[in-house]
Order: structure tokens, then sequence, then C-alpha cells
């Protein structure tokens, strides 16, 4: 009789899980700090995504487990490690920095599961380090900054500066800046604590461009335009920026310093398609007084692309079948039109945005045309998979 | 020329934001023995205070003595509540101590103002930009910056120089016991020293506030640089703090202007440049260890 029990309650432990445990999303973020509100936007968008299915991914029943890394690659990789050795975690997602990406992405994927990145793309993973449990689904570095090279051109200037902060994420933009613009560019490399730019903006006035691309995520961002403007700068030499120099949380604190830069992104919260016009109403319903940003969208996005492929596979114990049917993309994203290249990055469109004065002369991004049209990354070509 | 004369305007401009943390923290070292390390969250406090009134009221003004109040206030309660438990423990707990205060304060920011930075703006009038020299402007906030971190050293030098006050804290700076055994009550003269100290972080805060953005963690990014300013200026002493504040804030910026293009003369340009970034990002601690293989109590070191 007792050991009839014991079997009987071994049995119910083991087939507890199966049943009643929703399968768990590791998010490995940034959450403090300066740049605490980036990973709170992929947070909260991927949250969104899972809320409006009822708790639900592609029907399958899912909980987020977020951490944060506090901008530190060590941070990073213990979280990786917590998460996948004592939390069981077979999917991860959530790092918002190439730095912190360069260090924890290769212990995921060589430790079998799969982790899909709603932000980083650096470059070192793209090419020969790329690797079939790692997907994509923000942008290539390069790809990112390659738009920005190309709306310059297009605008008709030769001569650019090009300022980044010194790290991998930093050398991604000015390489792909130069890429597509193709003209003379002045690099100048910043430090990725800096909130000074005063020095810069001398010697952006001494460099005598007829243009500026500058890549400053989050706070560095805000006090770079702000500084441009109080420089004189502003009216003076034109910027063209990629989106995280210029999202909406930037847009707003700068204020209408802003007004007249051009950006280049991969969404913008005007685009005329069903699915970010649904993404766009349920944010601003759950989070009225916050500004949906790309990082929002692209933390939605990975929350639409892993409940394409649950709605498949129906959980994540078959790592194969969940890769395949990651790869396949199946889902209607934000953008419109989206594929995984051969290195599992996105295939997408890219597009020229110009701030405005929206109401009560608060500054908004409106989309102006396509600039690239299904293009990948350089680095496809070098993956081996 | 013209770019070497904006740069040392830029360096002087970071020298008076570092004297202007440096000297609460110098002070709050030499005469009680504590390290401060929430000194940078009085910063903050300053800049979201001194913001929200700006923002609130739509006066600039309005924010100085909300922002100088809102630090002063908390600094006078962080001593009353906090480090005035640690004056006799050793340095470990203490920096225990103002570490969770930093967690505390941040988490408390984020909880009030969220994640996001607040937006900030200039007064009329100030926005803009002066011609210093032919082919020189400089926004004139930046100038309006140096002249008040100027004024305030002027002031702290006959508060200090001048007064009983500041002979009290000078005393207390060379041998803290021996003016307890005075018969001075040290402990009034402990609060208002923090209180002090907290005041002119929270002004540096606020001042800094249009051109950075107001965002948690921005008081951590400054401290560290601060500290080598109080070492290198020697424990205790404002016109250690002083000067090395300014010289600090010439040869970081100095440094990283002019060091990339220098180097660039001998060597290819990415390569110089990786260079030049790296050796200015380290120049104040070079700069830290030299002065402490001359002087190693500093530059104007007190305590004995």
């Amino acid at each position: 009789m007792k050991s009839l029990l014991t079997a009987a309650s071994l049995l119910a432990l083991m087939a507890l899980p199966g049943l009643a445990e929703p399968v768990k999303i590791g998010m490995i973020t940034t959450l403090s700090g300066p740049p605490g509100y980036l990973g709170e936007q992929i947070r909260d968008g991927m949250q969104l995504a899972i809320d409006m299915e009822g708790g639900k991914l592609g029907g399958v029943e899912v909980a987020l487990v977020v951490e944060d890394d506090g901008l530190k690659p060590g941070n990073g990789l213990q979280i990786a490690d917590k998460f996948m050795n004592e939390d069981g975690i077979k999917l991860l997602t959530g790092i918002v920095f190439s730095n912190v990406a360069g260090a924890t992405v290769p212990e995921i994927v060589d430790n079998g599961a799969i982790y899909i990145s709603p932000n980083a793309g650096p470059s070192n993973l793209a090419g020969a380090g790329c690797n079939p449990n790692y997907f994509v689904v923000s942008w290539q570095n390069d790809a990112l900054h390659e738009a920005s090279g190309a709306a310059a051109k297009k605008l008709g200037y030769t001569k650019a500066v090009a300022l980044a902060p010194n790290y991998q994420a930093g050398k991604d933009a000015i390489a792909g800046f130069a890429r597509e613009f193709g003209g003379e560019v002045t690099e100048i490399y910043t430090a990725l604590d800096q909130t000074d730019f005063a020095p810069e903006m001398a010697q952006i006035r001494a460099a005598g461009a007829d243009v500026v691309f500058q890549f400053h995520p989050g706070g560095q961002g805000i006090a770079f335009l702000k500084q441009y403007q109080q420089a004189g700068l502003l009216g003076a030499v034109p910027m063209v920026l990629s989106e995280p120099s210029l999202d909406a949380v930037i847009l707003n604190a700068v204020g209408e310093a802003a007004i007249g830069l051009r950006g280049t992104t991969h969404w913008n919260h005007d685009f005329d398609n069903a699915a970010s016009k649904a993404m766009v109403e349920a944010w601003a319903a759950k989070y009225p007084d916050r500004p949906l940003t790309t990082y929002g969208q692209q933390g939605y996005d990975t929350a639409r692309l892993i409940a394409s492929a649950l709605a498949k596979t129906g959980g994540v114990d078959d790592i194969d079948a969940l890769r395949a049917a990651l790869r396949e993309a199946d889902f209607e994203s934000t953008r419109g039109a989206f594929s995984f290249g051969p290195n599992q990055h996105p295939v997408q469109d890219w597009f020229l945005t110009e701030i405005v004065a929206g109401d009560g002369g608060k500054p908004v991004a409106v989309t102006r045309e396509k600039l690239r049209e299904q293009v990948g990354d350089v680095y496809a070509a070098e993956c081996k998979m | 020329m013209i770019l070497f004369v904006e740069q040392v305007l830029n360096g002087l401009q970071y020298g008076v934001m570092l004297f202007l943390l440096a000297a609460g923290l110098t002070l709050i070292f030499g005469i009680m023995g504590v390290i401060n390390l929430a000194h940078g969250s009085l910063y903050m406090i300053g800049a979201y205070a001194g913001t929200y009134v700006a923002a609130q009221t739509g006066s600039f003004w309005l924010g100085v003595p909300a922002a100088l109040a809102a630090a002063a206030l908390t600094g006078f309660a962080i001593e009353a509540l906090v480090v005035r438990r640690l004056y006799a423990r050793d340095h470990l707990d203490q920096v225990l101590a103002t570490f969770g205060l930093i967690l505390t304060f941040n988490q408390s920011i984020i909880l009030l103002f969220g994640r996001q930075p607040l937006f900030t703006q200039l007064p009329a009038g100030l926005d803009g930009s002066v011609m210093l020299l032919p082919g020189l402007p400089y926004p004139t906030y930046r100038l309006l910056m140096i002249a008040v971190g100027l004024l305030v050293a002027v002031g702290l030098y006959f508060l200090i120089n001048r007064t009983r006050i500041g002979m009290l804290v000078r005393a207390g700076a060379t041998n803290r016991e021996m003016v307890r055994a005075l018969g001075v009550d040290i402990r009034l003269l402990y609060t208002l020293v923090f209180g002090l100290g907290a005041l002119l972080a929270g002004l540096a805060g606020f001042m800094a506030a249009p051109i950075l953005a107001v965002q948690v963690g921005m008081g951590e990014q400054i401290l560290l640089a601060t500290f080598v300013v109080v070492v290198i200026g020697g424990v205790g002493s404002i016109r250690g703090a002083f000067v090395a504040g300014i010289l600090l804030g010439l040869v970081d910026t100095l440094l990283r202007a002019f060091l990339p293009s220098l180097l660039r003369q001998v060597m290819p340009g990415s390569e110089a440049d990786a260079l030049g970034i790296g050796i200015a990002s380290m120049g104040i601690y070079l700069l830290m260890a030299i002065v402490l293989l001359v002087r190693p109590k500093g530059l104007f070191g007190a305590t004995a």
C-alpha cells in the first residue's frame, strides 16, 4: 500500500510540470542605471504580446522570468547560467547591449539553449561566429547604421563626422554608416559612460563636415542632442541618426531641439499595417503615460516570433523542432515584410523618418520614404551553419 | 588655436562641476572620516527636484531653491538617520551603508519618476551661444556654470578662512579629536558640514541637468571622478578640491580632445584613435598615481 502511494505521488510529481507549469522564457536585460528604460521597453513589449493572448504565446502558457544585467557582461553570464542550470530554462532573450551579448550569447548556445535577440546584433556573432541556436529579431548592428549611411548619401551629403562610443556596437555603427555613405568620414570615438560631449562639439565644428552621424543610445543620446543645440550646431550642421539615437523617449526628453532631424528605422509608430496598429493601440491602452519605442516594438515582435514557433511545437522540449519553427519566421511582423537570412538575422526594409512638431509642439517621428528594400547584412556570407 | 581655447573652456567647466561635488565630499571625509558613496545620489536628487519644480512652475530659476533645499534636507536626513551611527565604525561598514543608500535612492526615484529621463529646458536667453572671439561661439549656459562654480569657490574660501564655522571646519579637518576635546559641539558641526556638502552636490546636479540627461544613476557616473579629485587634492582640503578639480577637468578634456589627433601623426588612424581614447580615459588615474607618488597625502593634504 505504502509503496503504491509513493509510486503514485512520484508519478504525480513527474506529470505536474508538463501539465501545470508554463513555458519559462528567461529574459536577461538592462533595467538599472541610465539605459534602464531600454530594457524596460523590451520587457513591457514582450509582456504586452503575452497579455494580449491572455498569458499565452501561440496557445502555450508562458511565464517571463526577468533579471537585470546592469550593463555588465559578467552579470549577464551569471544570470544565463542560473536560468539554464537552476531554472531549466531553454529559451532566452532580452539583452540590450552588444558587449553583454558578446559575453553571454556563446555560453547560452553552447549549452544547447536557444537565444533570440530583441536588440543587440553584434558583428562578431553574425558572421563566422553565427550559431543555429542564435536568432536576431531586431537587426544586425551594421545594417541599422547602413540605413543612415544610405540616407545621408541620398540627401546629397559628401563629408561626414561619425561619432559613437568605443565598444563593439559603436564600431559596428561607424563601419556600417561609412559602408553605405561612401563619402569622406571623420571618426570620433567617445566613452560608453561619457555624458559631457563638449570636447566633441568643438571637434565637430573644427572638422567642417556637411553632415553629422552619431550613435548614442539612451541617456547619452539625450545629452548629445541637447549639447548639440546649446553649442549652436543644430541649425549649422544637419544630423542623420539611426533609431537608437532618436527613440520616442529621447524625443520627449530633448523637446523641440529634435525637430527637423532625420532618422532611419525599421519600424515607426505610424506604420500602416494591422499588426503594428494592434500593438500601438494595445500599448497606448496599457501604458498611456509612456511612449512606445523601437525597443518595445522589438520586444513585441520577439514575443510574436516565439508565439509562431510555440503554436507549431506546443512547447520547448524538442529544441530541434523549436529551432526549425523559429527559422520559418511565420508571423506578422509589425514592421511588414520580415524573414531570416542565412545567419538567422533579419532581412527587412529600412525607412527614412523626419522629426516634426506634433500635438502641442512635441516632436514626433514621421515616416517619409523607403530607403532600402529587403536587405540583410554583410556578414551573412561568412556564416557557415 | 581657437579650438584649443574652446577645449580649455570645456575643461574649466567640467572642472568646476567636479569641484562643487568634491568640495562636499572632501569635507565630509576629512572632518568626519566618513566615506559617503551616496554623495552622487544627492547630486541626482538636486537634479530631479530642481527639474521637477522648474517644469511644474515653468520657471527655471524657481528650480534653484528647490534643488538646494531638497539636496540639503536629504543630506540632513542621511546624516541624522544613517551616517551618525557610522562615525565610530570602520570604513567598510560606511561603504556598505552608503552603497545601500545609493540603491535605495535609485529605486525611490524609479518609483517616483519612472526610468525615463526627465525633460529639461533652459530659460530663454541662456539657450544660445555667445561669440567670445571671432569664430568661437560658446554656449551661454556653460559660461554661467563656470561663473557660478568660481563664485562658490570664492564664497567657500571666505567661509572657511574668515568665519568661526570655517575655523572649526579647518580645525576638524586637521585634528578631529582635539576639536572635540576643546568642547566644541561636534555633532552640530558634523550636521552642518554634511548639509553644506549635500547642498553643493544638489547645486551641481541642478546645473548639470539641462546639459546632461536627468536620469537614475546619473550620480554614479560622476562619483568616481569626484573621488579622484578628493584624493589628488588632499582629503579635507577645499583648496585642494578646487585646484585638483580644475586640473583634472583640463587634463581629461584636453587628452580626450587632442591625443587621438596627435597620435595620428605617428601611426595609422584607427590605431591612433584606439590608443588615444585608451590613454585619455586612463589620464585622470595616471595623474592620481603620479601625484600620490610625489605627495602621498595629495596636493594640499591636511590630515596627519
